[in-house]
């Protein structure tokens, strides 16, 4: 771990001023991943702003047009078992709840959780070249251990993928990103907030230059799915571990019939997967198996596999029928109950 | 428990060693720490409080788990600079008195270890869990305990201890086999 | 064998229970002392070739840092290789740290950074800056098979292949029946809960007390002796609580030639602790590939067997295990032909692990079986009664014992075996399929020469101390019951030590032997002081004892009574009192020693037979092991308690072999690269539901005085192919390298 200087901030504006301040000053939050990339050496910040003392980040709000605004602070145990989250986005609740284990999740903030990095094994070793830890060193995965590796998305510079399980049920739920930089407040819609790879795989997200997150606003719109709603995790063990292949749904039903439908994935990209097409093609369609196909094929569209991962095309599209059939049904998957229903 | 700030709310303190206040098994403490220095590293190297094990320094294991402001938490991920303030239970607050805690005393008639070094985070993960109340079944125990490996596979065991606990306090009936 | 046993037997509870849940436990890295030094290593990033140049200005200017040790400036010491070879190391140079510029495998120790403060060693340890000349490599055992060699010395204690029986080739090829396939294991690595650690006390004068995360304190003290020309009077190891061995602790480990290197050196004390990463950085279980082949006749009567494996091991030293002889001890057969071959990799060696070679040559063996009884149309447990092993026939010995049958009548009736449908894929619950698998296991009894001291005082309080560990496998707590027991006293009136080197002589706790041969060993004290007590109770004055020999009497209660008149008693305190104030005795227990033991005339084993129960979802390959039964037969059970405790670790050891542990490396870095408790898989609290375990009714009287045959291993061994004859069961598709993951389900499925 390098020798840093701590900045304990008191207002957002003292956080932006000094993250602005310095390219290489970092937010701590949780501290659950930055402290665990600072001992492999992999982050090595100058100074590290505290933000947790910061009232404005802290806490769950209603929106004036009945959405929730969550703070950047809010441990992601107090979302998952709030009740407003899990009455009216249970889909939100279910997916947090799948990640890390009770000790991460009560540490781990909601900010922190949209800006953890990746999981790939070589980013987190400084004795491997690897392009998004250190641009132009190459990509150590292609060709090598791709196992957790992205089939959706990827380029020739970085193949990694987004590790959260949060971010991909507010993929799904089409969330806002508020965030504060020196040029004041501005509003990043969720499939912005994280980026493609492409030539510039260092770049995880769009935020700019001593921008924080401050909250994160699910829109009222995204409330209306009762129990119709999943979010089914595949892994290598059956907790704490990180998705192979996750999938967040929620459908809005009349009757047997889908009317408009939600589905995002994990595990897969180098953020949370959505295509439109997917969902619209579930729109008026019956709630079947055939329907099921279709849109997953559609998500996948173009999926590729590597040497070590090519399985998870296949993977991916039968969760993804799974899911949606979990959803239909109103029988999201339990989160304790490791059977899938 | 609440601990008087003796840190001004805003400072750039560089390298340097800072002072915290913390309440550390219900006894109030001053403490120089460099922000380099983890939780787990100040109680297992400063101040000898070795019960709080490192399985992994990386939140990958849960052997670090403390109970800070009433929420069981990885020690070995946090900063001991930013615990400022904060009220901290480790293993050796959980029998002040030198009487065990039922968790304590359910691990050893239930035989839920075997190396014993898991088993202070186990046992603080699982006070929390009761604590938390939200595990009512031996499935619901596995999943809110899987945040602590136990590599000597005392996990059967480890969840009778807790139903034992929880059965104790009401908060389960208890399962019966087949 | 004991008589009146109150506490043998019985289930107790850990004597070490308190201090353990209480975190009073104290291991390896948790002593301290004033002025301690922290020490952090630098590993290499190559996997061969030579380091031509370290860097350590910037590590070295860090304030606080004491000393940077490189093989350049490392002090002299005993650098023979014959020096660093202890007794379970295998043939060849074992590793020595910063021995030159050589590089012999990736994450090799190469710098070792020592500092004030484990922070500052750690931020300098990142400082360090090294060039390398990179030689070709190669860690890819696919590819080093076509090198494949029989190991030309062998390793002490392994027994290589038996010699062949038959014409095992040609009865294959008239076989009626015949399976044959490739059954291969993933490299595995130990990753006991606490990571290796050394703190070395510099006591002045030379003297060193050394807390070393170890198996042999003995071992441990002596190799450091050796190593570094000291006395060994001069060297204590004192490590009463080891945080999980699994057999990586069986030989010492770099860290403590390190920590002692920079203690010595720098005349102070040092502490190293291993990272989890580093814990990849030594011992690990090679990736093995076995190549098997069954012939039997329509009845399914065995009549070839040939089992041949190919084990990875390193460029410097030839580990060996016991991979394939299982396959001619298990069943027999008139034809057998069992190799065993390595190919070297760049890695650093492999070494013991839980049952090292078993449950690779099983898993292959008893993979195979099931494949046969599906082949012959046989049910599994018929197949195997069909072809039960009477004796030894790679030895031609009689066995000691071998309940195996009862473990498969037992284990087969509490799984519900007789409800099976043989047909796989016919069970099912809503998408999941339901999966019943079997298999046998089979790990070896020993029993290995021990001492022990037992002391007791005015006070009736009983001390026995002996230098074997206890990693977890419940050593103190069968002691105490064993002494209890031997004079009558409560198990709160005995206390044991153990762990420290000064202590009466032990071999490293590994290969299930501690059990029996610790627990003889304090037997023989035992009834040496009873005898030292009855024959100064019967010289007391009016003693009511008076004549009486030690067959005569009994100790209950705290006190000598008559066997046959209780009522001529005195208590223990005036037996001590007249026999001087307390009474003292050493003694051994080992083959042969107490004239019970006929070990050359008799072969001897622990037998299991495990179910498993397993879910597969159909379309996600989504696997739950629900239920296990294991079935064991090991001899005596001390304590039921702890030895269920020692069966359920080792079955959770074998799901993870089954489902979740595999080390990756990259063959073209030769480097491992999930090197981390996030992503080298155990299992966690929710894959293990529910294991139940049976001790199956076995007397034994030849292999050690006790009765006991030691329950360390067997647990893991049949597991991992119960497991994968369930997957079999369940989906029809038969997995054959391990680990089981969801991608190999699908890929079979699809
Ligand atoms: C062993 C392990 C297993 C895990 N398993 C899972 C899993 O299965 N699923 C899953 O989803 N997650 C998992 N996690 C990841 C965990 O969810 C994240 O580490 C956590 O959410 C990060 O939050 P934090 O508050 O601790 O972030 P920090 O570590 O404090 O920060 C992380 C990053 O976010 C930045 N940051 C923090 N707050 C802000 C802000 N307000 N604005 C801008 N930037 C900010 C920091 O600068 C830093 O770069 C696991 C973690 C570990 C260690
Ligand atoms: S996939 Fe991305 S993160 Fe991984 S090695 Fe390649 S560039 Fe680095
Ligand atoms: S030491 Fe903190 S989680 Fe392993
Ligand atoms: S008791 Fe040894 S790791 Fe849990």
């Amino acid at each position: 771990m390098n020798r840093f200087s701590y900045h304990r901030a008191d207002t957002i504006d003292d956080a932006v001023r000094a993250l602005a301040a310095d390219p290489a000053a970092k937010i701590i939050a949780g501290g659950t991943n930055l402290v665990d990339l600072m001992k492999y050496d992999v982050e090595k910040p100058s100074t590290l702003i505290d933000v947790t003392r910061i009232e404005a980040l802290k806490g769950i709000s209603e929106t004036e047009d009945g959405g929730l605004r969550i703070g950047a602070l809010v441990p992601n145990t107090t979302v998952a078992y709030d009740e407003r989250v899990a009455s009216r986005y249970p889909l939100l609740a279910s997916a947090i709840l799948a990640g890390a284990t009770p000790q991460l999740r009560n540490a781990a903030t909601t900010g922190g959780n949209l800006n953890q990095r990746t999981r790939c094994y070589y980013f987190n070793d400084v004795a491997t070249p690897c392009n998004k830890r250190e641009p132009g060193s190459g990509c150590s995965a292609i060709g090598g251990l791709n196992r957790i590796h992205a089939i959706l998305g990827a380029s020739e510079h970085c193949i990694a993928t987004h590790p959260s399980d949060m971010c991909v049920g507010l993929a799904a739920l089409g969330a806002d990103v508020h965030v504060v930089g020196p040029d004041g407040e501005r509003v990043i819609p969720f499939a912005d907030y994280h980026r493609l790879p492409r030539d510039a795989p260092q770049r995880d997200n769009t935020l700019r230059l001593g921008e924080i997150v401050v909250s994160i606003v699910l829109p009222p719109d995204a409330a209306s799915h009762g129990v119709h709603h999943s979010y089914l995790k595949l892994r290598d063990r059956l907790s704490y571990a990180f998705a192979l292949v996750s999938v967040a749904t929620a459908l809005t039903m009349e009757g047997g019939t889908i009317s408009s439908a939600r589905i995002a994935l994990g595990g897969v990209a180098h953020k949370p997967w959505r295509r439109q097409e997917a969902e619209t093609a579930l729109a008026g369609r019956a709630a079947d198996e055939h329907s099921f196909a279709v849109a997953a094929d559609l998500l996948l569209d173009g999926a590729q596999g590597h040497e070590h991962n090519a399985f998870k095309v296949e993977l991916a599209r039968r969760a993804v029928i799974r899911a949606l059939g979990q959803a239909a049904a109103g029988t999201p998957q339990s989160q304790t109950d490791k059977r899938i229903a | 428990m609440s601990v008087h700030r003796d840190l001004p709310a805003r400072a750039i303190v560089g390298t340097q060693t800072v002072t915290i206040a913390i309440a550390l098994n219900g006894e109030r403490r001053s403490l120089k720490v460099s922000p380099a220095t983890t939780l787990l590293d100040l109680l297992r190297h400063d101040l000898a409080l070795t019960g709080t094990k490192k399985g992994c320094d990386h939140g990958q294991c849960g052997a670090c788990t403390v109970i800070i402001d009433g929420q069981r938490i990885n020690s070995c991920l946090q900063l001991a600079v930013m615990q400022d303030g904060k009220a901290i239970t480790t293993i050796e607050g959980l029998s002040p008195d030198g009487a065990l805690h039922p968790l304590q005393a359910a691990f050893i008639e239930r035989d839920a270890f075997q190396c014993g070094y898991c088993t202070p985070g186990q046992i603080c993960s699982g006070v929390a869990l009761i604590a938390e109340g939200r595990a009512t079944s031996r499935e619901e125990i596995r999943e809110h305990m899987s945040g602590n490996i136990c590599r000597c596979g005392a996990y059967p065991n480890i969840v009778d201890a807790i139903e034992d606990v929880l059965v104790q306090r009401g908060q389960l009936m208890k399962e019966t086999v087949e | 064998m004991l008589k009146n046993d109150t506490h043998i037997g019985s289930p107790r509870s850990r004597v070490d229970g308190p201090a353990k849940v209480t975190g009073k436990a104290t291991y390896a890295a948790e002593f301290a002392t004033p002025d301690l030094a922290h020490a952090y290593i630098v590993g290499s990033s190559v996997a061969r070739g030579k380091i031509t140049g370290i860097d350590v200005a910037a590590a070295g200017a860090v304030p606080g840092v004491i000393k940077i040790f490189t093989h350049e400036n490392r002090p002299r010491t005993a650098w023979l290789s014959f020096r660093h070879k202890t007794i379970v190391g295998p043939p060849g140079r074992p590793f020595r740290p910063l021995y030159s510029d050589e590089i012999q495998y990736s994450g090799q120790p190469i710098v070792l950074v020592v500092a004030e403060s484990f922070d500052v060693a750690r931020h300098a340890a990142s400082l360090v800056k090294v060039a390398y000349e990179q030689h070709p490599h190669e860690t890819d055992l696919g590819r080093a098979r076509s090198d494949s060699y029989e190991p030309p010395r062998r390793r002490l204690g392994i027994a290589p292949p038996p010699k062949p029986r038959g014409d095992a080739a040609k009865a294959y090829d008239e076989a009626a029946v015949r399976v044959s396939a490739e059954y291969t294991i993933a490299t595995e690595h130990h990753n006991p809960m606490e990571p290796h650690a050394t703190t070395v006390i510099w006591e002045g004068g030379g003297k060193l007390t050394v807390h070393d995360k170890t198996q042999g304190v003995q071992s441990s003290q002596a190799y450091v002796a050796r190593v570094f020309g000291l006395s060994s009077d001069d060297v204590r190891v004192i490590s009463p609580y080891v945080g999980g061995g699994f057999g990586s602790g069986l030989r010492p480990q770099h860290q403590l030639f390190l920590a002692v290197m920079a203690s010595l050196a720098l005349e102070r004390s040092v502490r190293l602790e291993l990272t989890r990463q580093q814990m990849f950085s030594h011992v690990h279980r090679p990736e093995t590939i076995n190549v098997l082949s069954l012939g039997a006749d329509q009845d399914g009567k065995l009549t070839s067997i040939q089992h041949h494996a190919l084990a990875a091991t390193s460029r410097f030293e030839d580990h060996q295990e016991v991979v394939v002889n299982w396959s001619g001890l298990l069943y027999p057969a008139e034809n057998v032909d069992l190799r065993y071959e390595l190919a070297k990799l760049d890695t650093a060696s492999p070494g013991d692990m839980r049952a090292p070679g078993a449950p690779l040559g099983v898993f292959a063996l008893e993979s195979a079986m099931d494949e046969l009884a599906i082949a012959a149309g046989i049910d599994p447990i018929e197949l195997r009664l069909r072809n039960y092993a009477e004796r030894d026939e790679n030895d031609d010995k009689p066995f000691t014992s071998k309940a195996l049958r009862a473990c498969y009548s037992e284990g087969a009736e509490r799984f519900g075996w007789s409800r099976r449908d043989p047909k796989p894929g016919s069970m099912r619950e809503g998408r999941e399929l339901i999966g019943w698998g079997m298999a046998s296991g089979v790990w070896d009894a020993n029993m290995m020469k021990t001492s022990a001291r037992a002391v007791l005082g005015a006070d009736g309080k009983l001390a026995i101390s002996c230098a074997t560990s206890d990693i977890g496998t419940g050593t103190y707590t069968i002691l105490t019951q064993i002494a209890a027991d031997a004079l009558g006293l409560a198990m709160d009136d005995v206390t044991v030590a153990l762990g420290d080197s000064s202590l009466p002589t032990s071999p490293v706790q590994g290969g299930s032997w501690t059990a029996a041969s610790a627990g003889s060993a304090v037997m023989a004290a035992c009834q040496s002081l009873r005898e030292t007590l009855v024959k100064h109770a019967g010289k007391i004055d009016g003693s009511p004892l008076v004549g009486a020999g030690i067959d005569d009497v009994a100790f209950a209660g705290g006190r000598i009574m008559m066997r046959l008149d209780a009522s001529r008693s005195l208590s223990l305190a005036d037996a001590v009192a007249a026999a001087g104030g307390s009474v003292e005795a050493e003694e051994s227990a080992g083959p042969g020693l107490l004239g019970l033991m006929l070990p050359k005339s008799h072969s001897s084993y622990t037998h299991a037979a495990v179910f498993a129960e397993v879910r597969i979802d159909q379309d996600l390959g989504v696997l739950r092991v629900t239920r296990i039964v294991s079935a064991v037969a090991a001899g005596r059970i001390l304590n039921p308690k702890t030895a269920r405790s020692q069966i359920i670790g080792g079955v959770v050891w074998g799901i993870g072999m089954a489902l979740h542990e595999e080390t990756l490396t990259d063959h073209r870095l030769g480097r491992i690269m999930n090197h981390s408790f996030a992503e080298y898989h155990v299992p966690a609290n929710a894959d293990i539901h529910d294991i139940e375990v049976i001790f199956v009714e076995e007397h034994d009287d030849k292999t050690s005085p006790i009765g006991v045959k030691g329950l360390g291993e067997i647990g893991i061994v049949g597991t991992a192919a119960a497991i994968a004859n369930a997957v079999h069961h369940a989906t029809g598709n038969r997995i054959r390298s391990l680990p089981i993951t969801i991608d190999k389900i699908l890929a079979d499925a699809v």
